[in-house]
């Protein structure tokens, strides 16, 4: 990460924040608790001694716009102290400038860490009155400086890079059918769904929706075929004997799902189908499964729906969701760039 | 009506990270334990109250981008649970009260059915 604080935060001047923008302003706190005091701080800092006099002080804050500046003992190189405008100020009004800043600086120093996080610095910030906190390494040394600005500038960086992330990623991922010319173009996505497994329950579908909406697809959409296929891969942990597979086949006017697995089948397929009709054992039942909802829920989601049971065999579940207008993959993105897909 | 008012006024305890709540604004609520009528019932941005502790009610959360799950009567998700929550960024709080208090708390908040 660069450490210079001024460069980016300038490009958000007269920007305007888009919904996708403010969407990560959430994301603000979890980032203070990720990026480190080093990765916002500025580095290059003027500093002065004890003896140095307050007119010195006058040059440097005149000369490098700081508004403090931090105090080294010059054998040592230890920090001892900090002086700030308002000092000065004080100084001034004794008529008492060519005292030494000794006389002058704060002793008692709040500081940070490089590795503290973020959170750390908000905290200090917050509890006191000061403005800036000196950065010391692990060997107590001053390597640095951080503001309030420091930390908005930093976490605005952060965000930015995610976003662009984000959006090149969702970028490249929608022109995929116009990128691609054949005479039929199609992606597969393919997931392996093991029995019994609740921990992972639910990781098919979310992936599957993220694509979709990488892909350029409205929350709409991507939601409506997530809760189908969430629905396909609950049964498949729940209710098969080896677990199961769930093929998507992504086209740019449709959307197809294959769901397999070697058994044990179902019984009455008709029966199955009856809302509130469930198979689950109480124990399943008692984690929230077993509505008997399911397979209903699945054929609400999707335009339609085949379900072939053998019981010993195994079951096949076809799913068809057909895309019109501005939900057809390619051609529909265009139109939609600008609006908020995923929320 | 946003979650941070939500969380002060019902009282309750926040499982995962802190986040700024009150940017959060959810739009409706729903109750219930099975899954299933969660995925048909809860709208988008709805706070769901339930019993379930166990991970997937993250799944589903996330699927249906809930604003939030109030698990009731004290019932506590496991670490992996929580962990997960805060990876997929779903919020999850908790309470002593039954479903039933906390929806009509829920209610005479303003907030209502999709």
């Amino acid at each position: 990460m660069a450490n210079s604080p001024s460069d980016n935060s300038r490009r958000f001047q007269n920007k305007v924040i888009t919904d996708e923008l403010a969407g990560n302003i959430t994301r603000v706190e979890e980032l203070a608790y990720i990026l480190q005091i080093e990765d916002v701080m500025t580095r290059d800092i003027k500093t002065l001694t004890p003896d140095n006099t307050m007119l010195d002080l006058l040059e440097v804050l005149k000369q490098y716009h700081v508004s403090g500046v931090p105090i080294i003992d010059d054998s040592t190189k230890e920090l001892v102290g900090l002086v700030s405008t308002e000092d000065l100020i004080k100084c001034l009004a004794n008529d008492d400038a060519k005292a030494p800043i000794k006389s002058y600086m704060a002793t008692d120093l709040i500081t940070v860490k490089t590795y503290d996080f973020l959170t750390e610095a908000l905290k200090k910030f917050s509890r006191t009155k000061v403005g800036r906190l000196p950065v010391l390494d692990k060997e107590e040394k001053l390597v640095g400086i951080i503001t309030k600005g420091d930390i908005t500038n930093g976490i605005l960086r952060a965000l930015e890079k995610e976003y662009q992330e984000e959006e090149v990623r969702r970028y490249r991922a929608s022109h995929l059918f116009e990128d691609i010319e054949s005479d039929r173009s199609s992606l597969i996505l393919r997931y392996n769904i093991a029995h019994y497994d609740f921990t992972s329950g639910g990781k098919a579908s979310s992936n599957i929706k993220r694509a979709l909406l990488r892909l350029g697809a409205n929350a709409q959409l991507a939601r409506r075929v997530g809760i189908a296929i969430y629905e396909a891969e609950m049964n498949l942990i729940i209710h098969t004997s080896n677990g199961g597979s769930i093929h998507v086949e992504i086209e740019p006017t449709q959307i197809s799902v294959y769901v397999w697995d070697n058994g044990p089948g179902i019984e009455d397929v008709e029966l199955a189908l009856k809302p509130g009709y469930s198979t689950a054992t109480e124990e399943v039942r008692e984690l929230g499964f077993g509505a008997g909802m399911g397979l209903v829920n699945i054929s609400r989601c999707v335009d339609e729906m085949d379900l072939q049971s053998e019981w010993g065999t195994g079951t096949h579940l076809t799913l068809k969701i057909y895309l019109k207008g501005e939900d057809i993959f390619g051609e529909g993105y265009q139109k939609r760039q600008g609006e908020d897909n995923e929320s | 009506m946003n979650l941070d008012l939500i969380i002060n006024k019902l009282n309750l305890k926040v499982l995962t990270d802190n986040k700024d709540f009150s940017q959060i604004q959810p739009s409706h609520g729903y109750v219930s334990d099975m899954l299933s009528c969660v995925m048909t019932g809860a709208g988008q941005h709805s706070v769901w109250v339930t019993l379930q502790a166990h991970g997937n009610i993250v799944a589903v959360a996330r699927l249906l981008d809930l604003s939030a799950i109030i698990i009731t009567e004290d019932a506590q998700p496991d670490e992996k649970t929580i962990a997960k929550a805060n990876e997929e960024g779903v919020i999850l709080l908790s309470t002593e009260e039954n479903s039933f208090n906390i929806a009509g708390k829920l209610w005479e908040l303003g907030l209502k059915d999709k």
